[in-house]
């Protein structure tokens, strides 16, 4: 039985911490001239009263960049200048409105800023109403949604903003009540006089309303009077789920937006040369258009099933794709080659080398790539899951040939991301069908689509060096070597993804990136960690972040391998090696809750890993079930292999808004892991991925996932929100790998780990390039 | 043009399509019901799963050939009655189970149709029993998902 659960939060000590009381400082917020009560925060001085906070215990070797600036500051940073046009709304009905400029594939990033904004205004989070904000490029760099940086980067401007709108409600109260207004109570959207006399927001909002454009300083709610953040809040979209009312992109009814999917080539990124057929597939049952696109032929109908008929009829000739011929041998040896060398020389007390190859993953979410595109009359309409809609915008305005300003974009609740949907291949392709065909589409990736010609987390090696000598470990490098993770959406703006266009300009971006994230936990001595990436045509994003995984795992793996060289146990070494207590507090957690060193039966043994990023810190202990009888079981069309049969998990992630929420990401980020390290790969063949559907792509499923599983998540000190929404990942990752190696007494070179096993199906045919689906669906009911 | 009739989530229902076209597109495309997702379209991921005479089954699957004009198809639409929740919906509530939500109707129409079987086979609900539930959940919520079985069932 699963059994999750909250440490009790520590009691509070007075007096400590390293920052005045948040109640103390003050903010600057922004009154819109409205008809009603139009709040906005102003940000950019936040700097005047409360500079960046820099990391605080002394640490005994060089400063990792991370620890005093890292991916979250720089998104947060890069959002300062205009964050300021972020808007809470008060209704004339109670309600308050705000559109976050952020997307939501399930993070639950609406019900925590419902949250936030229902704490400083007095409000219960069903009265709070937040949308997905369209693409707004005025907001330049402050509409991406990416390493896990919503709830840092928009925690402090929503409560200035809500902050401010609950002052003015107040002054409008005690003006029309004739009280002064420190004799005014706010609850639930009421505000109540001394002498019993309730206002809500609703009847105030005209007065408290601004007729000129002003700023005003405000102050936060402290702390300790929260009632609701910190709280366990279930998603507010939870019913809507399971009534199946929640509308995603293809749900929407647009007029005349018929179903449309596109016929791809067998290579990855093959383009056509000419269609044999197309005037019959035209006349085929539902088919109302079929044209040649850039990225293959679109088949519009009035039924999916229909549209994917047409395309499986289609005879279309070819052009080689951007890696013909190439596979996974190929790709690797160029990685090799591109390896950055060492700069401490084997030889140098007893030296450790370690080589590991991480393979092609697939971040395909269940809801395929899609968009909605109306493009008619010189304007473009679209609708879709989009963490990037600004810069997805400017590229379909180049693509179409129109004005940035003619092309609305909207953001739909998306059914998943994992990194997918930084990019917006499907509105693009949807756009461009849209206007050849001159009529909306709803246009959906298949699955085979999505498997196959999707985006992918690029292949990588790491490999460590190290120096131990009896008892310390003298020189730690990593050099991270990948296919070019594509990062042309930039910061979620026009500038940034352009620079990220130019030569080279991915390479430095990604190299940013990699500097602001890696960090070596543990004081190795003379430690390093290089990335070198190579461009070789493929098309990849980042997966529930994009090296952290990859590189916590090598690393994970080599400290258990510097504890044996050591003599020491593995729980021992860590807590000796680690560069605070903040982070043997997590470890601590882990080992004692999850009895670290219990005796455990021959084939079965347990790993642990930890991982510092997101402001946090994490630690995970796993025990895994190597035993035959346990690997060779059977299911049906699927890969059982070893088992994790428990996971422990802690996090310290400084305040965190709803612990729900945050425990929901890591046990999404544990069951990802046991995915990366042990069933789920790519296999590149002939210039093309073989994996076509979820029946050769082993995502975990029940038959794999733990049975039990404790994730605790410890109070913190912080008054500032870290990141969730992958921090569940590397630490989990590299405890798997290690428990295996202990389990098998084999330390794997590649992961995941079943890679170079046959395949345990009949890969799909690449022409036509779409499965049929089965008819006999009625014999399998159960 | 061939006509189709059936009932969908109590209603009766008449479509004019091919034989061939498969119920998911029948019941999402033309019939604007779309709690049953696409997913894979090759009954792998399970994530349109719905009810056909009160058994679980995949419309992507099916052709609308082979249903009969005496079929009851229930989607996670017709779940509920009225208001009233499904004891597996609430329980799904109660746990807050869902991330993203896509694959959740598809979750809690099989999880209704493992516990009716498990009881009419006489046999546990026990985690054996669970992990014969084929659904992907991408999002990982396997656990939460495993907890809401076993508290909906109790209430079945």
């Amino acid at each position: 039985m699963a059994n999750h659960r909250f440490a009790p939060p520590k009691a509070k000590e007075p007096g400590t911490g390293l920052r005045a009381p948040l109640g103390r400082r003050k903010f600057l917020g922004y009154l819109v001239a409205a008809p009603t009560l139009v709040v906005a925060a102003e940000f950019t001085r936040q700097t005047v009263f409360d500079g960046p906070s820099a990391s605080a215990a002394p640490i005994p070797s060089a400063p990792q960049t991370p620890e005093a600036y890292d991916l979250l500051d720089l998104l947060r940073d890069a959002s300062r200048p205009t964050a300021n046009l972020i808007r809470i709304e008060v209704n004339k009905d109670g309600t308050v409105s705000f559109a976050l400029p952020r997307s939501d594939n399930g993070q639950g990033i609406v019900t925590s800023t419902q949250m936030i904004i229902a704490e400083e205004m007095g409000l219960e989070v069903e009265q709070v109403v937040v949308t997905l904000a369209d693409a707004r490029p005025e907001l330049l760099f402050n509409q991406i949604t990416g390493g896990s940086s919503t709830t840092f980067t928009t925690y402090t401007p929503i409560r200035v903003a809500a902050a401010l709108a609950q002052m003015r409600l107040l002054d409008a109260a005690a003006q029309i009540l004739q009280q002064d207004v420190r004799t005014l109570t706010a609850r639930s959207g009421l505000i109540t006089g001394a002498a019993g006399r309730a206002l809500s927001y609703g009847e105030l909002t005209e007065a408290a309303a601004s007729r000129v454009d002003e700023q005003v300083e405000v102050v936060l709610k402290p702390r300790e009077d929260f009632r609701i953040i910190g709280k366990p809040h279930n998603k507010t979209d939870a019913r809507d789920i399971v009534t199946g009312k929640k509308c995603f992109a293809t749900d929407l009814q647009i007029p005349d937006a018929l179903p449309t999917v596109i016929c791809r080539a067998p290579d990855l990124n093959g383009t056509p040369d000419s269609v044999e057929n197309i005037d019959e597939v035209r006349d085929m049952p539902g088919v109302t258009d079929v044209e040649v696109v850039s990225t293959g032929v679109a088949v519009r109908a009035k039924t999916f099933g229909q549209a994917i008929d047409g395309v499986r009829a289609l005879r279309v000739n070819w052009n080689d794709g951007t890696v013909h011929g190439e596979s996974d041998e190929t790709i690797l040896a160029k990685l090799r080659a591109a390896e950055l060398p060492m700069t401490v020389p084997a030889g140098v007390g007893e030296t450790v080398d370690a080589s590991f190859t991480f393979y092609f993953k697939s971040n395909s979410s269940l809801e395929t790539n899609c968009a909605i595109a109306d493009v008619r009359g010189g304007r473009a309409e679209i609708w879709g899951p989009m963490k990037n809609p600004v810069t997805a915008q400017a590229a379909i305005a180049r693509k179409l040939g129109i004005p940035q300003s003619a092309v609305t974009v909207h953001v739909t609740q998306g059914g998943g991301s994992f990194g997918r949907k930084l990019f917006w291949d499907a509105a693009l392709e949807a756009a461009e069908v849209s206007q050849t065909m001159g009529k909306p589409v709803k246009l959906m990736w298949t699955r085979a689509d999505d498997s196959r010609q999707g985006r992918v987390h690029p292949m990588a090696t790491s490999r460590i060096r190290a120096s131990v000598t009896k008892d310390s470990v003298l020189s730690f490098e990593q050099r991270h070597t990948s296919v070019a993770t594509d990062f042309t959406h930039g910061l979620g703006d026009a500038i940034t993804a352009t620079g990220a266009r130019a030569p080279l300009g991915n390479l430095t971006f990604a190299e940013s990136i990699f500097e602001l994230t890696q960090t070596t936990p543990y004081d190795y001595g003379v430690s390093t960690r290089l990335l070198n990436e190579v461009e070789m045509g493929f098309n990849t994003s980042s997966m529930r972040n994009v090296y952290s995984p990859d590189v916590a795992t090598a690393r994970e793996v080599v400290t258990d391998q510097l504890a044996a060289k050591v003599g020491q146990d593995p729980y021992e070494f860590r807590r000796a090696f680690l560069r605070n207590d903040r982070m043997r507090a997590v470890l601590d957690a882990v080992a004692k809750e999850g009895r670290w060193g219990r005796s455990m039966k021959k084939g079965t043994a347990q790993g642990l890993g930890f991982h510092t990023e997101y402001k946090g810190v994490s630690a995970a202990l796993v025990e895994i079930d190597c035993r035959p009888e346990t690997v060779n079981r059977e299911i049906r069309e699927g890969v059982t292999g070893p088992r994790v049969t428990r996971v422990t998990f802690a996090v310290e992630i400084g305040l965190v808004i709803n612990p729900r929420g945050l425990e929901a990401q890591i046990m999404g980020g544990i069951n990802d892991a046991i995915a990366l390290i042990l069933s789920s790969s790519l296999h590149l063949t002939d210039g093309h991925f073989v994996e076509a559907s979820w029946d050769n792509y082993f995502y975990t499923r029940q038959w794999n996932t733990p049975p039990e599983m404790n994730i605790i998540i410890l109070d913190s000190p912080g008054d500032e929100p870290g990141g969730a929404g992958e921090f569940g990942l590397a630490a989990t990752c590299g405890a798997i790998a290690c428990a295996y190696a202990r389990a098998t007494g084999k330390t794997p070179e590649y992961f995941p780990i079943n890679h170079k096993d046959p395949f345990p199906f009949e890969p799909k045919p690449l022409v036509p390039p779409i499965p049929e689906s089965p008819t006999d669906g009625l014999r399998h009911t159960y | 043009m061939p006509t189709h009739t059936f009932t969908l989530n109590g209603e009766r229902v008449t479509v004019d399509v091919e034989d061939d076209v498969r119920l998911l597109w029948v019941i999402r495309d033309m019939l604007g019901i779309t709690g049953p997702k696409y997913g894979c379209g090759i009954n792998v991921c399970k994530a349109c799963t719905c009810h056909i005479n009160g058994k679980a089954f995949n419309p992507c699957s099916v052709p609308v050939g082979a249903i009969h004009e005496s079929d009851e198809i229930t989607t996670i639409e017709g779940l509920a009655d009225g208001d009233d929740l499904h004891p597996m919906q609430q329980a799904w509530l109660d746990r807050d189970v869902p991330q993203c939500g896509y694959c959740q109707p598809g979750q809690i129409m099989a999880a209704v149709a493992k516990v009716r079987q498990c009881q009419r086979e006489g046999r546990d609900l026990d985690d054996a029993a669970i992990e014969e539930i084929r659904n992907i959940c991408r999002c990982g919520t396997y656990q939460r998902i495993r907890e809401a079985i076993k508290a909906g069932a109790d209430n079945m």
